[in-house]
């Protein structure tokens, strides 16, 4: 309920100038931090201190700060987005954190997320996969009615539950592999659970896979990790769905 | 006045959209190939314009400074879309949407605009479904509706509570898609730093990569302005943390009228601030207050009792609850219009009657509803919403009261447009939430991510043609011309003058007095005197800024501190404008509430004798006082009323 006061916490952060140097950690004091406010908030008081003692602040992505931008992406303490369920690192709080805590912070981890600089990694790998077909073919205008195709209710909120993917990456941070099978699998699910996305479900599932196989990104050994840190809750299932498609494109080959 | 001329075309109001274009000019296929078009910003308005004009055949270019253009600040939206389909069979159409819009706006929007807004409404629900966006459907397979707030018909389109991830998500993807043909060039994380203009035309940006600092150029026929609000000009608002006014700025600077920037939306529902460390607020969905009731205690000794923590709201007893908005507003109650609402809240909490430990809050009580409809009605219909406010504020709303309080979240004022969505610039465009078109002085609810793809979709993609088609002859802009160097000069020496100051204090402490200023004197109630104040403070608080601000990092290298210090930079002038804006606006209308323009209950005045116009803001030169220039508004179809929630 009311706010506390978490008096002092160190703060052990990943520094790295840019993609082409060498990382290491630093550690931070930070006092008088609000239970009330968000990491992030943390981060932006540290943030001040460090200016203002002369120090180059700690980068980090970040965005609509609530939850769905997909924007932020900090490993904390071992898990990506933090010790809290179904949230987004702008979405946790410090009263997950206890006084005195020592809070040990890195970027994504994986080889198709290089670091740009500190906390920052580099997630145009996600941009490739989606641009090899995670569309409908349409073009602006000559669509029909919105109601001439009908969708059964359950159809469209299954497809809502993979829509709801945020594109943060958080799936191939917490995989050993740095497998995208989630990500990719979620985007399939959600336009061929649809009518309208079923026209091109196979060839997309199998262009999407080919293009996510080139980037580096390793293969699914169904640890489910990622569907555990997903901050979207985007099931495991929707993996299967996926190898059914690329499975059925396969076959047509 | 000859120097605005807002192109609206002649002829009944239901023919003007049609007529128009048939008459406009059109480009060939052939010619498109040989035409750019520069579009920044890719969220609803900029991503479905980038697809749409890609797909005609154009050569684009899109810039966005997040990593990827899903990220955009339309993902955030929540409630709906408008549309005016009349699927509900209540008596729907087009006039009602432009008529609720016209009237929501509070009478300062143009006609012509609002009501081809309504036209081309429909085609959007059915671009969406084309795409794939799982709207909320019924066990029937077809589309759902919800209401929303100052309407009597049902006509939002949803996907659950995040309908603007979803459009924005169905953009992307139409993007995407252009973007793996190589119709569209996507530069993620660019900033446009400013506009070049040759002969009097816009033919190109220069932007700065974000990740290795390099100043670059950019050319083209055309350039399409979709950067969004400038909320953030008050530090903290509903609106993502990097959305800035600095395009709508840098275009001012170059010769486009900035019109109405005083009309500012406050919404009523936000979570409210806790304490001196917090960095945004978030918004709680405007559909909470169909079943929460707004109250505040009735005793005095019992607000300060609940600020000091000395008293649960629980123990407060029904008669001792001043639900001031049933009590002021009998027939529209806790429903009224977000300014309304977002001003009653704010009489009662300087009364002192503010709930929380900074007096700044009022509750919004489920307890209510939970009794009449039982709690897994509730859950059904606000869940996710309810989890968001706990995981913020570690408060569970199904047994205590939420907190809420107004804040900051859309801007109606913008770039002037004609009603080809064209600046005071040739070749200059503006969409989205960045004009100041569609909304009058205050905005419905799910009416911006209408406008956003209306204009992205199907209003621009015709439009821009009548201006290329005049440009086939004209080569690719020359970015060696001299046009280029002498603008990417100034971009230069503006971002090492900055860097240079070398002073002691972070871009955010001047952001947050900034943010002080506007909200205590340019918020939710303004006098002359309290604005004439403003404009001074913000003056020294500028010339605080380009003394002492530090930027740290490098110039060649990713620097968010050196990103933030540009957008501060022009958030004070973009705050000047709008306090002057404020100033002359001595009525009181939708967002815009001038004390001095009351009746004698406190509630707003509108004169529409004196203001039925848009202000247009043209610049000056750096510290010379702008010239403002009058549209008048013409209503030839609605008839003035004042509003009345009573
Ligand atoms: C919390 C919240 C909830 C909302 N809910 C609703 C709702 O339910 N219904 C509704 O109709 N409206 C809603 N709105 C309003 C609506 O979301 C916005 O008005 C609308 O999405 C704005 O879209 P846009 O395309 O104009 O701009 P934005 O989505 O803000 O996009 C701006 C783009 O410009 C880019 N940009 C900015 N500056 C630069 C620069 N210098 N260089 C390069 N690129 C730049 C950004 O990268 C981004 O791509 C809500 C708003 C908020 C804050
Ligand atoms: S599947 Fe989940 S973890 Fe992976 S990108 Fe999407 S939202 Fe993030
Ligand atoms: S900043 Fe947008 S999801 Fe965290």
């Amino acid at each position: 309920m009311a706010d506390k006061i978490l008096k002092k916490l160190k703060i052990k952060v990943w520094r790295q100038k840019n993609a082409k140097s060498k990382g290491k950690f630093e550690t931070y004091t930070i006092e008088n931090i609000s239970t009330g406010s968000s990491f992030l908030e943390m981060m932006d008081i540290l943030n001040f201190q460090l200016i203002e003692a002369g120090i180059d602040p700690i980068a980090f992505d970040h965005d609509c700060r609530e939850g769905i931008c997909g924007t932020c992406s900090l490993y904390i303490n071992g898990r990506p987005h933090g010790p809290d369920t179904e949230v987004t690192t702008c979405q946790l709080h410090m009263r997950k954190f206890k006084d005195g805590e020592t809070i040990v912070i890195e970027p994504w981890r994986a080889r198709a997320f290089p670091v740009i600089k500190d906390l920052v990694v580099d997630r145009t790998a996600f941009e490739k996969i989606l641009q090899a077909g995670g569309f409908v073919s349409v073009n602006t205008g000559g669509v029909p009615d919105a109601n001439t195709i009908p969708i059964p209710k359950e159809d469209a909120e299954e497809s809502m539950d993979a829509a709801a993917c945020i594109g943060c990456g958080a799936c191939v941070a917490a995989c050993k592999n740095a497998s995208a099978m989630l990500f990719v699998s979620a985007k399939v699910s959600h336009l061929a659970k649809l009518p309208q996305g079923k026209v091109e479900a196979a060839s997309r599932a199998k262009n999407m896979v080919a293009k996510m196989d080139e980037l580096g990104f390793g293969g699914c050994t169904n640890t489910q990790a990622c569907e555990a840190e997903c901050p979207k809750s985007i099931s495991i299932t929707n993996i299967a769905r996926l190898n059914r498609e690329y499975l059925c494109a396969k076959v047509s080959e | 006045m000859s120097i605005l001329d807002n192109k609206i075309p002649e002829g009944p109001l239901a023919e003007k959209w049609n007529k128009h274009k048939a008459a406009i000019k059109v480009v060939s296929p052939a010619n498109k190939r040989k035409l750019e078009i520069i579009v920044v910003g890719t969220g609803l308005g900029g991503a479905s314009a980038a697809a749409s004009l890609a797909e005609l055949g154009y050569k684009v270019k899109a810039f966005c400074y997040q990593d990827s253009p899903r990220r955009a600040h339309s993902i955030a939206a929540q409630g709906g879309i408008n549309a005016a389909k009349n699927y509900q069979n209540d008596n729907d159409s087009v006039y009602r949407l432009f008529y609720d819009t016209i009237k929501g706006g509070d009478y300062r929007a143009r006609e012509a605009n609002v009501y081809r807004l309504a036209e081309v409404s429909p085609n959007i629900i059915d671009q969406c479904v084309a795409q794939g966006v799982p709207f909320g459907r019924e066990y029937g397979g077809l589309l759902d509706n919800r209401s929303f707030g100052g309407v009597l018909v049902s006509r939002t389109f949803y996907a659950r509570g995040q309908t603007g991830q979803q459009l924005l998500i169905g953009a992307y993807q139409a993007l995407n898609r252009q973007i793996s043909k190589g119709a569209v060039e996507m530069y993620n994380r660019h900033e446009m730093l400013d506009l070049v203009k040759i002969d009097g035309k816009a033919r190109g940006i220069i932007a700065r990569d974000l990740v290795s600092g390099e100043i670059k150029r950019f050319g083209a026929h055309a350039v399409v302005v979709a950067t969004g609000g400038y909320g953030n000009v008050f530090f903290l608002s509903t609106n993502a943390m990097g959305s800035n006014g600095s395009v709508a700025w840098q275009c001012y600077k170059r010769g486009a009228f900035m019109s109405n920037p005083c009309f500012v939306q406050i919404h009523p529902t936000c979570i409210p601030v806790h304490g001196d460390q917090q960095s945004k607020l978030t918004l709680m969905s405007e559909s909470l207050r169909n079943d929460g009731r707004v109250w505040v205690p009735k005793k005095k000794e019992d607000a300060v009792k609940l600020q000091k923590g000395e008293l649960h709201p629980n123990d407060i007893a029904d008669e001792d609850r001043d639900f001031y908005l049933e009590r002021r507003y009998p027939s529209y109650g806790n429903l009224v219009p977000r300014d309304v609402a977002s001003r009653a809240a704010k009489e009662r909490c300087d009364a002192g009657f503010g709930v929380n430990s900074e007096g700044k809050a009022v509750f919004l009580d489920f307890k209510y509803a939970i009794d009449r409809l039982g709690k897994s009605v509730i859950e059904a219909r606000y869940g996710n919403l309810f989890q968001m406010y706990e995981k913020i504020t570690d408060v569970d709303p199904y047994k205590a009261p939420m907190m809420i309080y107004p804040a900051i979240h859309y801007s109606m004022g913008g770039t002037w447009v004609d009603y080809n969505l064209m600046t005071s610039v040739p070749g200059l465009y503006s969409i989205g939430e960045a004009n100041f078109s569609d909304h009058g002085a205050n905005r419905l609810g799910a009416s911006a991510l209408m406008q956003g793809l209306a204009d992205g979709y199907f209003v621009l993609p015709y439009t821009i043609g009548d201006y290329l088609a005049d440009e086939i002859m004209t080569p690719m802009a020359d970015t060696n011309a001299p046009e280029f160097a002498a603008v990417e000069k100034e971009v230069t020496d503006r971002i090492e003058k900055l860097y240079n100051i070398k002073g002691s204090k972070p871009v955010d402490y001047f952001h947050k007095k900034l943010g002080q200023v506007m909200w205590d004197y340019v918020g939710m109630a303004r006098n002359a005197e309290g604005l004439k104040k403003a404009i001074e403070m913000i003056k020294e608080i500028r010339a605080e800024f380009w003394k002492d601000v530090r930027i740290p990092g490098e110039l060649d290298n990713l620097n968010p501190e050196l990103e933030k210090a540009g957008r501060v930079a022009d958030f004070f002038d973009i705050g000047e404008l709008m306090a002057r804006d404020a100033l002359d606006r001595n009525e009181s209308c939708g967002g815009h509430f001038r004390e001095e323009s009351a009746t004698e209950e406190g509630e707003a005045k509108r004169n529409d004798e004196e203001f039925t116009y848009v202000s247009c803001w043209e610049y000056k030169g750096e510290g010379a006082e702008p010239d403002m220039h009058k549209e008048d508004l013409v209503f030839e179809n609605v008839k003035l009323t004042q509003r009345s929630y009573k």
